[in-house]
């Protein structure tokens, strides 16, 4: 398997780093703290791929923590508050968008 | 029922321990995820958007009811309240916790339940059909071969580790419930002229990427010879198949690339070998097995009760009856269908009320049985007629007497993009979507039998290429699209579906669905010529012009 950190980057809007809790599964943004937040208010931001390259290595490297971190775009609302940057991450983020049956 | 045996109990127990230990192993980070992903999904346990998915299987679609009460019980103290059941008689659990996994693979040890071979490049759960031991006209139940398959295929070292997963089906009548025509491996029980029982043994179908339909290999294959002739394919398959790349590593690309005559001459050659070794199957080993699978001591019942007769005039129970229930090898009983797709819900999912109270209904009336089919829905095998009445009631009031077996509203979906994370697409709502439409069972019935199928990407999960319609989730510049065939069918006539024209956008797939069904009831030449057989008589054209003549 291609190592994340192998594969070919190119960022030109804002983006995150994401991946699920390792213990439960959990959606998880990595913050600015080096830590990891199931908010994704909380995620550190990169605009460019060298930033994109060092926050994922990080996360990378915190294996334990969480597992299969990618790079996730993201939208930055008028009132700075973070969005998701397509449906597959607002679906990730707000859960399925049908009802659950019970 | 199977009874399993003090091997079969070690094993599953001796699996869960081990698996407890790696968990444990991985939660401390002595195992890192690249070490541990491989023994996580040797025991069911996936990655999906929101959480780990957890795949268990149910071998030949046969459950007990304390196996159901079980699989309720996970449902509800390791999940959020239900399972999904799967296209290839597997449940699975979508919100499951690593750390709680194995606990909840202990509690279902307790009941001979286990996830092994559920995921990975192994020989996968052996499916068969739902109605296997019942039907009637069946030449024999195939479950006991399936089961002889399971025991020589379970953990075994040249399995474990095949260039891609590996899927065997088996049939044992003439309508084939169990789509054996698109599984690497497709066995139809067949007897010779000598009355021998053997098997025509089809080979290479699969859908996902690049569909195929299975090819005969070898029309008869005795009994006795079924684990060598299957062992000689897996062995060809193990030294040709292509490791270095996931996408041509399924069967059918090497049954493709070969031909099916140089791909049989060269498991001939490699069955000669080993056809008259240890893998010969002795007829006592066959009874052994046979032996263990117990059915029910049958009462000589009417074929038309009282009960049966009164109820007749009730149209919403006599609508249900001529739906869901179907002829039993034994007069007096009855097949039941339970439709697991009430309008508006998603395709498959069953509560963890709807599974405990099933169970009950299953010791009740169903002597502790209870089936699963590979279009997602249940069966209870053993009804007596004379409950038939007094079972429909009960089923109405846990939402599961849906009238709407094979028809269009028994959609086959997958996940898609609500849950899973190779998905383009979402597949549930387009299904909820169409149930919908479609809800009115006069409608349906008028229409009859269609079936839709709905896959999320290309892996093809949902069949969409064998459903008579099917509909595929694309992405296209961010968007969800999804491309619609028509004509493909998963019984004994498996076809693959053509494509009608360029996809379309998610809002405008239900209005495409019910042009392409006016079209066809404007089209048949009768009202009992299926969906199907005008798309076979006039090809996809008419349909075609119909959805974008105004598009
Ligand atoms: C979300 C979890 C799932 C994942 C990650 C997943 C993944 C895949 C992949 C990668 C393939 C293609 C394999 C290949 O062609 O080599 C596949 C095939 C298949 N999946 Fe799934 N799947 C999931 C859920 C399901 C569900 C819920 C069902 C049943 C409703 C299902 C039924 C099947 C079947 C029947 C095939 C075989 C298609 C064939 O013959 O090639 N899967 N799956
Ligand atoms: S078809 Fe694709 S989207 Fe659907 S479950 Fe399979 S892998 Fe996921």
């Amino acid at each position: 398997m291609t190592s994340p950190l192998q594969k070919k980057l190119k960022i030109s809007d804002s983006s995150v780093v994401t991946a699920n809790r390792t213990w439960d599964g959990v959606v998880v943004y990595r913050t600015a703290a080096k830590g990891w937040s199931a908010d994704l208010a909380d995620a550190a931001i990169v605009r460019n791929s060298d930033e994109a390259k060092a926050l994922l290595a990080e996360a990378v490297a915190d294996d334990v923590g969480a597992i299969g971190p990618y790079i996730a775009p993201v939208q930055i609302g008028e009132d700075g508050k973070i969005l998701p940057g397509n449906l597959r991450e607002q679906i990730r983020r707000d859960g399925v968008t049908i009802d659950l049956p019970v | 029922m199977y009874a399993y045996d003090e091997i079969d109990r070690t094993l599953v127990n001796e699996r869960v321990s081990e698996f407890r230990d790696q968990v444990q192993r991985r939660l401390s980070g002595e195992l890192t995820e690249d070490e541990f992903k491989m023994l996580r999904l040797q025991n069911g346990v996936y990655l999906q958007l929101h959480a780990y998915m957890f795949r268990v299987a149910i071998p030949y679609g046969t459950l007990a009811s304390n196996q159901l009460r079980q699989l309720a019980h996970v449902a509800r103290k390791y999940d959020r309240g239900y399972g999904h059941f799967t296209t290839r008689q597997n449940i699975q659990f979508n919100w499951i916790k690593l750390s709680d996994l194995p606990d909840a693979l202990a509690d279902l040890a307790e009941v001979g339940i286990h996830a092994m071979q559920t995921s990975g490049n192994n020989m996968r759960n052996v499916t068969s059909d739902q109605w296997a031991g019942v039907a009637p006209g069946e030449i024999e139940d195939p479950r006991i071969w399936s089961e002889l398959i399971r025991q020589h295929t379970t953990l075994h070292p040249e399995f474990s580790f095949l260039p891609r997963k590996f899927k065997i089906a088996i049939t044992a009548s003439d309508h084939d419930r169990a789509a054996i025509k698109v599984h690497d491996i497709g066995l139809r029980l067949i007897k010779n002229e000598k009355g021998e029982t053997g098997f025509e043994v089809l080979v290479g179908g699969g859908l996902g990427r690049t569909p195929f339909i299975g090819k005969t290999i070898k029309h008869f294959v005795h009994g006795r010879d079924l684990l060598s002739y299957i062992e000689a394919i897996l062995r060809v398959y193990n030294q040709y198949g292509r490791r270095d790349n996931i996408y041509k590593a399924r069967i059918k690309i090497l049954v493709h690339e070969l031909g099916i005559e140089k791909f049989s001459r060269e498991v001939e050659e490699e069955w000669q070998h080993i056809r008259n070794s240890s893998l010969q199957i002795d007829d006592e080993v066959i009874e052994d097995i046979r032996s263990r699978f117990i059915y029910p001591a049958y009462e000589k019942l009417p074929h038309m009760p009282d009960e049966l007769r009164q109820a007749a005039a009730d149209p919403d129970f006599e609508a249900w009856r001529k739906n869901s229930v179907a002829a039993h090898k034994n007069p007096g009983y009855s097949i039941v269908t339970i439709s697991l797709k009430p309008i508006g819900a998603p395709p498959g999912d069953a509560t963890a009320e709807q599974m405990d109270a099933l169970a009950d209904l299953a010791d009740k009336y169903s002597f502790g049985e209870i089936r699963v089919g590979h279009e997602q829905n249940l069966a209870l095998p053993h009804v007596a007629k004379r409950d038939l009445p007094a079972l429909w009631k009960a089923l109405d009031k846990l939402g599961l007497a849906t009238p709407n077996v094979n028809l269009i509203t028994d959609i086959i979906a997958c996940p898609g993009l609500d849950y899973c994370s190779l998905a383009n697409a979402r597949s549930i709502p387009i299904a909820q979507e169409l149930t919908r439409r479609f809800a009115n069972h006069e409608l349906a019935n008028l229409i009859g039998r269609l079936h839709i199928n709905i896959s999320g990407c290309i892996n093809a999960c949902g069949h969409h290429h064998v459903g008579h319609i099917g509909i595929l989730g694309v992405e296209k510049n961010g968007e969800e699209v999804y491309q619609i065939t028509i004509g493909g069918r998963a019984d004994e006539s498996a076809a693959l579906g053509n494509l009608i024209g360029p996809g379309v956008k998610f809002d405008e797939v239900a209005d495409v669905i019910e042009d392409i069904v006016e079209a066809y009831l404007a089209l048949r030449e009768r009202p009992e010529e299926l969906f199907v057989d005008t798309v076979k008589r006039l090809g996809v054209e008419p349909f075609k012009e119909r959805v974008y003549a105004t598009r």
